[in-house]
C-alpha cells in the first residue's frame, strides 16, 4: 500500500489571487526517499503539511490526502491525531524555532510520549534516551538536562529527528532540513536521516529548494512551480535529461564546481506569488520556450513523457516513462539537453 | 601597481572568543577574493572589519595606500570611508530605507557624495540601475513592493553609486531562490568586467565563489587554512577542511556518510 497519496489536492486560500496548491499528485511508498523541490512560493510545504492533515485554517480544499490508504481531508481529530503521533511525522528546517527554548531537551522527547501514550516519566525518559542515541548524539543522558541553547544548530537538528522519531512513524517529512545548517553539517544530517530511513524502512519526503541536494539523495523527485506539479522523474532522469523548462533553468542556474565555467543563463523574472495569476502555464511568462496563443490559454497537465521525447535508453523499456511526467505542451518538441557531468 | 586593498594580520576577539585570527591579503585592482567557511569561521567579522563596523584588536587595512582610520569624525573623513569600501548584506529588507523609494535612494547617496545637479543625477540613477539590471518600475518602487532578487539587486545598486574602491559582499545571493540567485552573480560578473571595482565575496558555497572570484581564502575558527587562485584551490586542495567543505557540496554518487566521518575526525 502506498503509504502517502496525495491525489489531485487543490487549497485556495481567500484573498489569493492562485490556489496555493493546484491538482498536485504525488505518492510516498515505503522504504522511498521522494525529493520534492521547489522555489519560495511553490507550495511544497504546504504540500507536506497537508500529510499531517496541517491545512491553513481558512482554506477551501479540494481533492484527497491519502496516508496508508484513509482519506486526511476532513477528518476527525481522532484520525488527525492516530496520523501525527504514530504514522507520519515531520522534521522543520529551523530546530531553533521548533523546539521550545525554555523547557529541556528531555521534556522536548518525554512529553508527547506520556501525553499522548500514558506512558510513566521512567519510562518516557527511557525512550528519549534511546532515541538520543539512535541520533548519534555523543552523551544521551547529560542532554536530556540541557537545554537548546546549549547545543549547535546540528546537534539540534538532531534532537528534532529524535523527536520525531518518537512515534516510530512510518513516514518522515523533512521540510528543508539542512537550510539552516552549514554544508557539511549539512551532510551529517542527510547520512543520519538516509541511515534511519534505510533501518527502519521508513517513507521519505525531502523537501528542499536544492535540486542538486534531491537528486544526490532521492530515489524520485517531484518539481514544483507556482503550487503545480511541473515534472516527476527518477532523480538520474531528472537531472541526467531535464525535461521540462523550468527543471532546466533549475539546473543552468547552478554554476557549477567543476568543468569549464560559463555565464549562467539565469530564468528571468521571479516566482509567482501568491498574488499573481496566470490563465496558462505559470511558468509561461519566464519560459524562453513559450509560445503565445499557445502555452497561455491553459495550464498544461501532468503527462507521461510522449515516447519521442524520452531519451532512447528509458524508451527500450517499456515502463521506463511511466514514472516521467511533465507538464508542459511543449515537452515533445524540445531539443534534449545534455546537462555536464558536475561530480569532482 | 597600488593594492586596493591590504589587509595584514587581521585579530579580533569577543571575550574569551578569537573571532578571526592572522588574517591577511592583498586585492589587486578589479581583484575579487572570496572569503569562505561556515558560520563561526570568522567571515562576517572580517567583512564588518573591512568597512569599519568593528574594530580590530590588531592587525591594518588599507585601501589604495591608505590605512582605514580607526575612528571616523566628521563629514569629509566619513565621507572618504564610505568611498573606500562598501557593503552589501544578506539581507535587503534590513539595509534598505523602508520609507524610500529606490530611486529616490539612490539620488540621495548621489547628493551626499556632491553630485549638485539634479538632471545629471536622474541620469547617474538610471545608469545605475541599469548596471543591475532595474529600470524605471523599480525606480518609483518602495524596497517592500520589490522582490527578493530586485532588492538585493537596488542593495547593489546604492553601494555603487558612492564607487567605491572596494565592494564586499556578505552572503549577498545565499537568501536569493535559485533562480533568482544566477540573476545577481550575472550582474557582479558584469560588474566585475565594467567597473573595475574590487570585490570581497564572503559566501559558504564554493560553486558561488568559483563563479564570481579569482581567488579564495578559506577560514576555519578564525583563521586561514587556505588561499590559493580558484582554479588551483578546486583542482588539488591541500588542507582536509578544504576539501571536506568541497565534498559537502551535494553531487551524483554524493556520499554524506563519509563526509560526516571526515568531519568528526577534523574536529577532534
Amino acid at each position: 500500500m502506498t503509504l502517502l497519496s496525495v491525489e489531485g489536492l487543490t487549497v485556495e486560500l481567500p484573498g489569493s489571487a492562485r490556489p496555493v496548491l493546484d491538482t498536485v499528485h504525488l505518492r510516498v511508498a515505503a522504504g522511498e526517499v521522494v525529493g520534492l523541490v521547489g522555489e519560495s512560493g511553490s507550495g511544497k510545504s504546504v504540500t507536506a503539511r497537508s500529510a499531517l492533515g496541517l491545512l491553513p485554517a481558512r482554506a477551501h480544499v479540494t481533492g484527497r490526502v491519502l496516508v496508508e490508504g484513509k482519506d486526511l481531508v476532513g477528518a476527525d481529530a481522532a484520525r488527525l491525531r492516530e496520523v501525527r503521533t504514530s504514522v507520519a511525522s515531520m522534521v522543520f528546517q529551523d530546530p531553533r524555532a521548533g523546539i521550545n527554548p525554555v523547557r529541556r531537551i528531555g521534556d522536548f522527547l518525554a512529553e508527547p510520549l506520556r501525553l499522548v501514550k500514558g506512558w510513566s516519566r521512567r519510562q518516557a525518559e527511557a525512550r528519549a534516551l534511546e532515541l538520543l542515541a539512535a541520533v548519534g548524539l555523543p552523551d544521551p543522558p547529560r542532554h536530556l538536562r540541557q537545554y537548546p541553547h546549549q547545543l549547535s544548530g546540528g546537534m539540534l537538528q538532531r534532537v528534532m529527528i529524535a523527536g520525531a522519531l518518537a512515534g516510530e512513524p512510518k513516514l518522515l517529512l523533512c521540510d528543508e532540513p539542512t537550510t539552516a545548517l552549514d554544508v557539511s553539517t549539512q551532510a551529517e544530517i542527510l547520512a543520519l536521516l538516509g541511515a534511519l530511513q534505510r533501518e527502519r524502512g521508513l517513507g521519505m519526503l525531502l523537501i528542499t529548494h536544492d535540486i542538486e541536494l534531491a537528486a544526490a539523495t532521492c530515489d524520485r523527485v517531484y518539481v514544483m512551480y507556482a503550487g503545480r506539479i511541473v515534472e516527476e522523474a527518477s532523480a538520474a532522469d531528472l537531472f541526467g535529461s531535464p525535461r521540462h523548462p523550468y527543471t532546466r533553468g533549475l539546473l543552468g542556474s547552478t554554476p557549477p564546481l567543476t568543468g569549464p565555467m560559463e555565464r549562467l543563463h539565469p530564468v528571468p523574472g521571479a516566482p509567482m506569488s501568491l498574488a499573481e495569476s496566470a490563465p496558462g502555464c505559470a511558468f509561461a511568462a519566464r519560459c524562453a520556450f513559450a509560445e503565445p496563443g499557445r502555452c497561455d490559454q491553459a495550464p498544461p497537465g501532468l503527462l507521461p513523457l510522449p515516447a519521442a521525447a524520452v531519451p532512447s535508453t528509458a524508451a527500450a523499456d517499456p515502463t521506463g516513462s511511466a514514472d516521467r511526467r511533465a507538464a508542459c505542451f511543449r515537452v515533445a518538441e524540445l531539443p534534449a539537453v545534455v546537462t555536464s557531468e558536475v561530480a569532482p | 601597481m597600488t593594492a586596493l586593498l591590504e589587509v595584514s594580520g587581521l585579530r579580533k576577539a569577543y571575550g574569551a572568543t578569537t573571532a578571526v585570527d592572522g588574517v591577511s591579503f592583498t586585492l589587486p585592482p578589479g581583484g575579487a577574493l572570496g572569503l569562505v567557511g561556515e558560520s563561526g569561521s570568522g567571515k562576517t567579522t572580517t567583512a564588518r572589519m573591512l568597512v569599519g563596523l568593528e574594530q580590530p584588536d590588531s592587525g591594518s587595512i588599507t585601501v589604495l595606500g591608505r590605512p582605514l582610520a580607526a575612528r571616523v569624525r566628521g563629514r569629509a573623513a566619513r565621507l572618504a570611508r564610505a568611498k573606500a569600501v562598501q557593503i552589501v548584506f544578506q539581507d535587503p529588507y534590513l539595509s534598505l530605507d523602508a520609507r524610500l523609494t529606490i530611486g529616490a535612494t539612490l539620488d540621495a547617496v548621489l547628493r551626499l557624495h556632491g553630485l549638485g545637479d539634479r538632471a545629471a543625477r536622474a541620469a547617474r540613477v538610471r545608469e545605475l540601475l541599469g548596471q543591475v539590471g532595474l529600470g524605471e518600475r523599480e525606480a518609483a518602487a518602495l524596497p517592500r513592493h520589490l522582490s527578493g532578487g530586485q532588492r538585493q539587486r537596488a542593495a547593489i545598486a546604492r553601494a555603487l553609486a558612492v564607487e567605491p574602491a572596494v565592494l564586499v559582499l556578505d552572503e549577498a545571493v545565499s537568501a536569493l531562490d535559485v533562480s533568482v540567485q544566477a540573476q545577481v552573480l550575472n550582474v557582479l560578473a558584469d560588474i566585475r568586467r565594467d567597473a573595475g571595482i574590487g570585490l570581497v565575496f564572503v559566501s559558504h558555497d564554493f560553486a558561488v565563489v568559483r563563479y564570481v572570484c579569482d581567488e579564495a581564502l578559506v577560514l576555519l575558527r578564525g583563521r586561514p587554512v587556505e588561499h590559493r587562485p580558484m582554479a588551483e584551490l578546486l583542482a588539488a586542495p591541500e588542507h582536509p577542511y578544504t576539501r571536506l567543505l568541497l565534498d559537502s557540496v551535494p553531487h551524483p554518487g554524493w556520499d554524506p556518510a563519509s563526509i560526516a566521518q571526515r568531519r568528526r575526525q577534523l574536529a577532534q
